[in-house]
């Protein structure tokens, strides 16, 4: 047993999968940041809102005013150079630090594809991934042919893990007996040319849609996985996340998802990618640099010793953390307690109002804050649903209330929430004084429970 | 292997290209299981929106008309008859604010109509200085409108009698021609945004698409947006001091110099909250496809739709107990007017959690959680 672990992880393999990898995962970021910058979210989610959602722990990171737009520069810059493989590793350190840094300045714009490519990147920092077709082979004069076959495996598993772990929690019984919300989705999509007004509409269709949504995440880890389906589980994968490009507004995740699974083909397929980048890098006169001369070819990169160790205690931390949910009672769907952060995709449409009420708690005279005054209506959305935003608005409310000289301020809310298509009922304890909770790990008691049952995951 | 999977691309491109095509051709006979979002927003328009208008636009040119009658007459009838049309035009207003959308929004055609309540020191001193642009977009809302002839109609002095000795007044003639301002600047507006629905109508109601500028939604989200704040907040909340904490606020009641009207002005808006959202046509009882219809497909039952009709019916309930004069209800039992912003607010929620969240009506565009 111990033998073959260490056999395995003395395993070669050709280098050319992470250096395609690379290059993809880099052009695609660089063309990610260009994408939110032209559409003027930066200003819209950064630098408007006066008051930023935050995660618990890290307060401390907040936009940086116009530097928000330096740091999004900075995250640019470095993924093109991720992309190039020039200073490799400082780039993807670089990237993955104000990736992450940009996505822990608003809790609002929490997306799970945001988290994979923080994810992503971490692990991207410990794999060899500059070994060829780089600039850094061009500048040391040093090309790699073969590098650790677990290397090309960790990234494996971390895709099968997000597949796997968002097809099951798709077994659920809203989402297989009530088509729900792909029911309220897909019914909404009916300016679609030809099929939106049609099949779009057909209850047959949602039933489709979300069984095989989840045959689907929860099988394509093991088509890609053998060989034999390999080639008919990629044209599943575009097909996959074409229609969902398609049908839902998701940005650039289906082209990451789309490129990141090309990492299950063996490195004669990676190879001839590399050979099509060289055609086209001479294509566009790329000259000057000399590829292939004065290159020492060595056959093994060695892969710092402790860097595996990094890898598989992170690999067994995201195999764990999105089961942490199971620790708390109630509805998961309702109170939100252990759901970010698990590959829980596309499973709820939530929506809310909450109305805050400042309340004098001696005199009992009240007033009403009218949320435009302090958020944006992305923001003002999604707080209205998740009992952790509640809280943490509320808190500021009564902290602004307090400066501005209203005295005893307590905070009460007023909240409705309605759950993939149920009639809205009460959310958060409206006798609650928001100002004596503090954001826990532990249970929301201040939430009221969902009148009704989901069952599964 | 790779070229395996390039000719499978192929193969999935053709595939959908194949797919869609059948799919044209069956689309016209499966249009009708599909909710006809069109003929939603024509009745909408041409049994809601355009008769409201145009039955506006003739009460606010009688009123226009009643006032040049005063200015020449100058008697106690010509006057009883310019509060009485400004009466009749206020009610009928109640049918168009909710409709801020394309020319009334880009001419702030609401503000300028109806910001209240008006300031006086504002429009005294526009009257004695003779120097203003009623037509300018960012200031004169507060000294132009209906709160504007309510103060020079009413509130100028305290009763009728005196107020027709006032005008009589040759010292006061700059009032006089202030009034023929104001309400003249009110028919020139309501003409400009009237034109230009009759003019856009056709594509109007054609735009149906699912998209945050779509007519569909942003009719949608000003209605809400009307109920919450035009109804709920303006009409309600604010009087009753709900959002300013220390005390009641009397004097911002709608048509407070002449809040005998408060009640039937806030009544005739729920009114046509509720016509709206039922499609009941303006000023007859025949309806067509509404709001409500559009939920009831999408939800295959009508829990929402009755949830939502009952927050209406019982508002007005509450409403119609109320004193006449909202002025007097508040300083009598301001409780009573808290009630009723407490049951617009069950409307509220009704209406922009479950309603929008069964439309799935796109309200910002950021990229959505995909997997």
């Amino acid at each position: 047993m111990k033998k073959t672990i260490i056999t395995y992880f003395k395993r070669q393999t050709n280098a050319a999968p992470l250096a395609v990898f690379r290059v993809f995962f880099g052009l695609l970021m660089c063309v990610s940041i260009i994408r939110f910058w032209s559409k003027g979210w930066i200003n819209s989610l950064y630098i408007e809102p006066e008051f930023h959602f935050s995660y618990y722990g890290f307060e401390w990171i907040q936009p940086l005013g116009l530097f928000t737009y330096i740091l999004f520069i900075i995250c640019g810059i470095s993924a093109l150079l991720v992309a190039l493989g020039y200073k490799y590793r400082l780039a993807i350190l670089v990237f993955f630090l104000s990736f992450t840094y940009i996505e822990l300045m608003d809790k609002t714009t929490y997306l799970n594809h945001y988290y994979f490519v923080s994810v992503i990147s971490f692990m991207m920092l410990f794999l060899p991934c500059n070994a060829q077709f780089s600039l850094d082979v061009i500048v040391k004069k040093k090309s790699y042919k073969n590098i650790p076959n677990w290397t090309i495996d960790s990234l494996k598993l971390m895709l099968g893990i997000v597949y796997l772990y968002a097809g099951l929690t798709k077994i659920n019984s809203d989402w297989l007996f009530r088509a729900m919300p792909l029911k309220i989705w897909l019914k909404s999509k009916y300016d679609l040319p030809y099929i939106g007004q049609t099949i779009v509409q057909q209850d047959w269709f949602h039933f489709l849609m979300s069984w095989g949504g989840m045959f689907y995440d929860l099988s394509i880890p093991f088509l890609l996985l053998y060989k034999k389906t390999r080639s008919f589980a990629f044209v599943l994968v575009i097909g996959f996340h074409i229609a969902t490009r398609i049908l839902f507004p998701i940005g650039m995740f289906p082209y990451i998802m789309i490129f990141s699974t090309l990492i299950f083909f063996d490195s004669n397929v990676h190879k001839r990618i590399l050979e099509i980048f060289r055609r086209v890098l001479k294509a566009i006169e790329f000259k000057r640099v000399n590829l292939k001369t004065n290159l020492i070819q060595i056959n093994h990169y060695t892969v710092h010793k402790r860097f595996h160790f990094v890898i598989i205690c992170f690999l067994f931390f995201q195999l764990i953390i999105p089961w942490r949910s199971v620790l708390y009672p109630g509805e998961l769907f309702w109170n939100e307690e252990g759901y970010r952060f698990s590959w829980r995709v596309m499973l709820m449409e939530k929506a809310g109002s909450a109305n805050f009420k400042i309340v004098d708690s001696i005199t009992k005279k009240y007033f009403y804050v009218d949320n435009k005054d302090f958020l944006t209506s992305v923001q003002q959305k999604q707080m209205s649903f998740q009992p952790d935003m509640i809280l943490e608005y509320g808190h500021y409310l009564g902290n602004h209330f307090k400066s501005q000289g209203h005295k005893n301020v307590s905070v009460f809310v007023e909240s409705y929430v309605s759950l993939n298509g149920r009639l809205s009922q009460q959310f958060i304890d409206p006798n609650t004084n928001l100002m004596e909770l503090e954001d826990t790990f532990k249970h929301k008691y201040w939430i009221n429970p969902l009148n009704d049952e989901i069952k599964g995951f | 292997m790779f070229k395996k999977s390039i000719l499978y691309i192929n193969l999935l491109f053709l595939l959908t290209i194949s797919f869609s095509c059948t799919d044209s051709s069956e689309s016209n006979e499966n249009l009708v299981d599909n909710f006809d979002r069109q003929s939603m927003l024509e009745n909408i328009t041409d049994n809601i929106i355009l008769p409201a208008f145009e039955d506006f636009r003739e009460k606010i040119e009688v009123l226009e008309q009643s006032i040049i009658t005063f200015s020449n007459d100058l008697d106690l009838n010509s006057l009883e008859q310019v509060q009485y049309h400004w009466i009749e035009a206020y009610k009928t207003w109640q049918y168009i604010e909710m409709f801020n959308l394309s020319k009334a929004e880009e001419v702030y055609y609401i503000q300028k109509m109806n910001t209240y309540p008006a300031t006086i020191s504002k429009i005294e001193n526009n009257i004695s200085t003779g120097i203003y642009n009623l037509e300018s977009n960012n200031n004169n809302w507060v000294a132009q409108g209906f709160p504007t002839l309510d103060y020079l109609l009413f509130g100028i002095e305290d009763n009728t009698t005196n107020t027709l000795l006032f005008y009589q007044n040759n010292d006061n003639i700059a009032h006089l021609k202030y009034l023929k301002d104001v309400v003249s600047q009110m028919v020139s507006i309501t003409d400009v945004v009237y034109q230009d629905w009759v003019l856009t109508r056709d594509i109007f109601v054609s735009s149906t698409d699912n998209s945050a500028t779509s007519s569909l939604n942003t009719l949608t989200n000003d209605f809400i947006y009307y109920f919450e704040k035009g109804l709920r907040t303006n009409k309600f909340g604010i009087p009753s001091g709900v959002f300013s904490g220390d005390n009641t606020r009397s004097s911002k009641v709608e048509a407070y110099y002449n809040s005998n009207v408060s009640k039937v002005l806030s009544l005739e808006a729920l009114n046509a909250v509720k016509n709206f959202f039922i499609g009941q046509s303006y000023n007859s009882t025949s309806s067509g496809k509404s709001l409500k219809d559009y939920i009831e497909y999408m939800t295959e039952d009508t829990v929402l739709t009755s949830a939502i009709i009952t927050k209406f019916d019982e508002s007005n309930e509450l409403i119609n107990d109320l004193n006449d004069n909202f002025v007097s209800q508040i300083n009598i039992d301001n409780s009573r007017m808290i009630a009723v912003f407490n049951k617009l607010q069950e409307g509220v929620v009704l209406l922009k959690t479950d309603m929008l969240s069964v439309l799935s009506v796109s309200v910002d565009y950021i990229d959505a959680d995909g997997d």
